[in-house]
């Protein structure tokens, strides 16, 4: 099951050394060519990274998951959606054309809302996934008009041309609009205030989903959209001006309500919401020194923090528990899951000389840099007190201490399930101690593509004493002395729990509710289920969008058409009229019926009156047998009976005579047009010479005309075998003699 | 001659909708017819009026001559004629039918078909 992103992390493997050289290899086939839209994929620097930690990451838990999951009867539709999760973060970061980007874009959204859900039996679990995609999907559609617009005003979808083109976009009149739906969609999709609270709910899905989706992969695809169009606003203060309070708001957010949760996995979930924040608002700083710390910080923490979720997966696996307060002293049963636990908390802390405390370094440095230095730096001070606490929570005290005797007893995990946090704990290691490999291949090409002009970047373990080693060490002490005050600390910020902390996730409590309240109304007025309402409907909204449209012509009405209508004429109209009048006022039906058939008469009066003979021969035959028919049935019929008030019928004959007047006015309107007539024309010179025959009417319908005769006798057809079988068929009730109780 | 017929088929539609958004079924049938007049004095009117020249061919000529009757809405009426009948025998016999089986002609009360309750 593994080996297919492994083979895929071998493969992206091999572009490494060809993207720090510099190169981009570009990828284009047509797709939807009409809207010159081209699947067109790229990759450089950036998408290697971000292509890398997929798949390997996606190895990791691949292999995790099989274990994990081993009993589950759905394990095969658990893989599938991973696999297509795979291939959709993949698509995202390897995208080059904005539509393209988007569309896997979304496909994340939809694997991620499979994933979130995959327990679907449980209410927190769907109820958490459809908040997942409410959130990241309204996002998703914000995204969609701001790459539209982008590509407008940078004249062209293709993401590699259109970051040369950050001039044009900013001068766009719509600019301001562009970057806020971007951002928007990247804030949703990353977690960011005030948009985190879907994050730590999503912490429904199973361990190996929250490990690599909400962790590790998919929330940092906000980052990965923010780092790729980071050029096009590269100098421009809006750019700062947002991303870094947002940021800012973010990452405290996390770091102060990581620290009121007992579920691990709750609590992990929060620390990667304030991560996610960091990320921002380096990326906000926007110097270089911030974009090399932002993408170290990525590296580092996509390593440690996925190793960290998949060994609280396995103490949920084999203490049975994610709460904190009841895990300790495992250590002696556990191991190897006790050292990846360890290699991972560590990172987490910044502690040399993993690849967090470079990263931890890099931060330091790029916010000290800032304008207004010492309030970036404090926030970011902040979160890396909180992450050593979280560290010390999650990495050490489940191993360390007092043993809490458990319903089960604990035993180390199977190789499988040990196997992905150990490594990637092993990796950050690793990376930390060869801070000039980890700059040349990963972060230095990553940087060039988000800060073009950039080559190298300057990653290492030891710059001297200074200030930021300082700061380390203090940063230490404080998380230090908070894990081991963590319960005071606990209740501390418990308020956070109750009050403004949840205050966006309510909103959205909110927003659904009403959501489903409008639509419920709406449902209400609009599927009422009774046919005349639903007529009602319909008339008047094609009173409005025919009317509306209408305002712009002349109806003229003028004296000087009114001239030439003859004294028959006039009579034959106000007859018409008159017997209409009373098929609708007649309280007896025959009457009705009678007066239906003067109607008819009359109208086939005009037909002849007016050069159309065939339409008076066809009418008046066709008229009599209506008359005979309804006449035939009408006793079969009930009796006329009236069940609506004086109001409705009030209602529904102002509604019929708006929409009377309303086609007056139409042929007023469109009989004052000239007319073109091309058709006439070629009826009249062909229709003799082509078909033989003298009367044009016939000639088209049996003729010019002939497969619409035959698609109007099939209706017939059809509609007097209706009739037989409606007059024909048995009522089933009365030859069913035994009474129905169901 | 025009602007006369404007009015009749606005009559005509104002009537036959009116009839349509009845509860009794009855009425919906006349409605149905009605509306089916008006759209098709809707179509006639609209190809322009002309008196006594049909769309014939007058014996010895090999082409229609002016003046004449637009041929074009004249045919298309003469379907929508025939058609408009099959409907309303249809829906006549529909309507009888599930008067039959309900036992009663008030739309809102039809609203299971398929349980006798």
């Amino acid at each position: 099951m593994a080996s297919l992103p492994a083979l895929l992390t071998l493969y992206f493997a091999q572009y490494v050394p060809r993207t720090a050289a510099g190169e981009c290899f570009i990828f284009k086939t047509p797709w939807a060519s009409a809207a010159e839209v081209s699947l067109s994929f790229s990759l450089d620097g950036l998408s290697v990274l971000f292509a890398l930690l997929i798949s390997g990451i996606g190895t990791l838990v691949c292999i995790y998951s099989g274990d994990y999951l081993k009993d589950h009867p759905q394990r095969g539709r658990f893989f599938c959606t991973l696999f297509l999760f795979m291939g959709s973060m993949l698509g995202v970061v390897l995208a080059d054309h904005g539509i393209v980007l988007f569309v896997f874009w979304e496909l994340t959204s939809i694997s991620s809302y499979l994933l979130i859900g995959f327990d679907h039996r449980r209410e927190a679990a769907r109820s958490a996934a459809l908040q997942a995609l409410l959130v990241t999907g309204a996002g998703g559609l914000a995204l969609l008009a701001g790459l539209i617009l982008l590509g407008q005003a940078g004249g062209s979808m293709e993401l590699s041309t259109l970051v040369h083109r950050g001039e044009a976009v900013r001068s766009h009149p719509l600019h301001l609009a562009i970057f806020l739906l971007i951002l928007v969609g990247a804030f949703t999709k990353s977690a960011q205030f005030p948009f985190h609270f879907w994050l730590p709910n999503a912490m429904e899905a199973p361990t190996p989903v929250s490990t690599y989706l909400h962790s590790a992969t998919m929330v940092k695809a906000g980052i990965y959209l923010l780092a790729r169009l980071a050029p096009i606003w590269e100098g421009a203060s809006i750019w700062s001006q947002v991303l870094i309070p947002v940021g800012g708001l973010t990452l405290l957010t996390g770091a102060a309500l990581a620290l009121v949760q007992t579920d691990l996995k709750r609590l992990l979930a929060y620390t990667t919401v304030s991560a996610l924040g960091i990320m921002t608002l380096l990326l906000g700083i926007g110097s270089v020194s911030a974009l090399q710390a932002a993408t170290a910080f990525l590296l580092a923490h996509a390593l440690y923090k996925g190793a960290l979720f998949l060994v609280v997966g396995i103490l949920d696996h084999e203490a049975g528990t994610r709460e904190v307060t009841e895990l300790g002293g495992l250590g002696g049963a556990m191991p190897v899951t006790a050292l990846a636990a360890a290699l991972a908390a560590l990172s987490s802390a910044g502690f040399p000389p993993f690849l967090g405390f470079l990263a931890k370094e890099g931060m330091y440095s790029a916010t000290l840099q800032a304008p207004g230095a010492w309030l970036p730096t404090g926030m970011v001070l902040l979160a890396s007190v909180s992450f050593v606490a979280a560290a010390g929570l999650v990495g050490f005290k489940p191993f360390l201490g007092p043993k809490i005797t458990a319903s089960r007893t604990p035993h180390e995990a199977s190789f499988s399930l040990w196997i992905g946090p150990l490594t990637a704990g092993i990796l950050g290691l690793l990376l930390g101690l060869m801070p000039g490999a980890a700059s040349e291949y990963l972060i230095g090409p990553a940087l060039s593509a988000i800060h073009p002009g950039t080559v190298s970047s300057t990653l290492a373990l030891w710059h001297g004493f200074d200030i930021k080693l300082l700061l380390s060490g203090t940063v230490f002490l404080l998380g230090t002395a908070v894990y081991f005050h963590w319960p005071r600390v606990c209740r501390g910020l418990n308020f956070l729990n109750a009050s403004g902390g949840f205050a966006p996730s309510r909103w959205y409590a909110f927003g659904l509710e009403a959501l489903l309240r409008v639509s419920r109304f709406q449902t209400r007025i609009l599927q009422s289920g009774h046919l005349h309402l639903y007529l009602l409907i319909v008339i008047l909204t094609t009173i409005g969008l025919v009317g509306a449209s209408l305002l712009d012509h002349d109806v003229h009405v003028g004296l000087g058409r009114w001239k030439d209508i003859r004294p028959h004429e006039a009579i034959l109209v106000a007859v018409i009229l008159a017997a209409t009048v009373m098929v609708v006022r007649s309280p007896s039906r025959l009457t009705a019926v009678v007066a239906l058939g003067v109607v008819g008469y009359g109208v086939a009066m005009i037909f002849l009156l007016f050069s159309a003979p065939d339409l008076a021969m066809t009418q008046l035959s066709i008229e009599t047998l209506s008359v005979i028919l309804l006449v035939l049935v009408i006793f079969r019929l009930p009796r006329y009976s009236s069940y609506s008030n004086k109001l409705e019928r009030m209602r529904d004959a102002g509604v019929a005579l708006t929409a009377g007047a309303l086609m007056t006015a139409l042929i007023l309107a469109a009989t004052a047009l000239q007319r073109e007539a091309r058709l006439v024309d070629f009826f009249a010179k062909n229709t003799l010479e082509l078909a033989q025959g003298r009367n044009v009417v016939n000639v088209i319908l049996v003729d010019f005309r002939g497969v619409d005769t035959l698609g109007e006798i099939t209706v017939l057809s059809v509609a007097a075998i209706g009739v037989y079988a409606l007059l024909k068929l048995k009522d089933i009730r009365t030859n069913d003699t035994t009474p129905r109780n169901d | 001659m025009e602007v006369v017929l404007a009015f009749v088929v606005g009559g005509l539609y104002a009537a036959g909708l009116y009839l349509m958004m009845r509860r009794s079924i009855v009425k919906i049938i006349l409605g149905l017819a009605l509306l089916g007049h008006a759209a098709n004095l809707l179509l006639f009117t609209m190809g322009r009026l002309t008196r006594g020249h049909p769309p014939v061919l007058h014996e010895g000529d090999t082409q229609l001559l002016h003046p004449f009757a637009d041929p074009i809405p004249e045919a298309l009426i003469l379907t929508a004629i025939v058609i408009g009948f099959g409907i309303q025998a249809f829906a006549t016999a529909l309507i009888r039918r599930s008067h039959e089986m309900m036992q009663t002609d008030d739309l809102d009360k039809m609203r299971a078909s398929d349980s006798s309750d």
